[in-house]
């Protein structure tokens, strides 16, 4: 972590993009690790349903709020 | 074109990277999952308007991120949890580093504009092209690789300098990329 920081300031004189290979790799590590945690959950049932229901284009979908947990904001500003 | 099984098939197979995008852009779980659910009603009624063989993530993720735009500008002056929802979405609860390196992390995202944010999730967590994050934020493929550099340059000030915050992080982005010409 210390090394990391002294490079990083080391690398605010203009160098490529003034990162260090080690932390734009760092970084995207980070964002990739943030990302594919969520990616990896699948298709949440609500959603493979709503895709489901579906028949036509213009087909009104039914949606359901199922347990309810999306609907504590109507009608509110 | 007409609602395929294929094209089911194949909306479906792109939720999970459709909630992965929301979440990052939105910092917030519940919100994300709005925001898909508004994201697939959306492109199922304007299915018409698909072109076949055009790249159909690119199509989706575009309008997620400007349903997310237009929310964004309603929902600006409400205060957020974003850290503590975001974690609620975790499946497995990272060890205690890990968690607190995670969760920095997250903060200095959402300090992000949110221009830069959305080009560096794009490309470099999506996987999405130049071209294609360009075509999905309705700008030029110059003004993306710009933001994701200005992105990253930021996030190494937020997360990777000593005492980036006391002179301020702009300023460092502003050395760091100084004579890129924007």
């Amino acid at each position: 972590m210390k090394d990391l920081k002294s490079q990083a300031s080391r690398s605010t004189t203009p160098g490529k993009g003034g990162l260090t290979p080690e932390i734009q790799s760092r970084i995207g590590h980070q964002l990739r690790a943030m990302y594919d945690d969520v990616v990896r959950q699948g298709v949440p049932d609500r959603f493979a349903e709503l895709i489901k229901k579906l028949d036509a284009p213009g087909a009104t979908p039914h949606v359901e709020n199922e347990g309810g947990s999306n609907d504590n904001n109507n009608g509110r500003e | 074109m007409p609602l395929t099984d294929s094209l089911r098939n194949d909306i479906l197979a792109a939720v999970p990277s459709l909630r992965a995008f929301a979440i990052s852009l939105s910092g917030n779980a519940d919100r994300a999952d709005d925001l898909v659910q508004e994201t697939l009603l959306r492109a199922l009624a304007n299915i018409d308007s698909f072109q076949p063989g055009s790249n159909l993530p690119a199509w989706l993720f575009t309008i997620l991120r400007n349903l997310f735009r237009s929310d964004y500008r309603k929902r600006r002056r409400e205060v957020e949890d974003a850290e503590g929802n975001y974690a609620k979405t975790l499946k497995t609860q990272p060890s205690q580093n890990a968690h607190l390196e995670f969760e920095e992390f997250r903060t200095a995202l959402d300090k992000l504009p949110q221009d830069q944010r959305e080009a560096l999730i794009l490309v470099g967590a999506s996987g999405f092209s130049y071209e294609d994050a360009a075509s999905i934020c309705g700008c030029a493929v110059g003004t993306i690789k710009s933001r994701v550099n200005r992105a990253r340059s930021k996030l190494a000030a937020l997360l990777y300098v000593d005492g980036a915050e006391d002179f301020g992080p702009d300023e460092t982005v502003r050395a760091v990329i100084g004579g890129s010409g924007g």
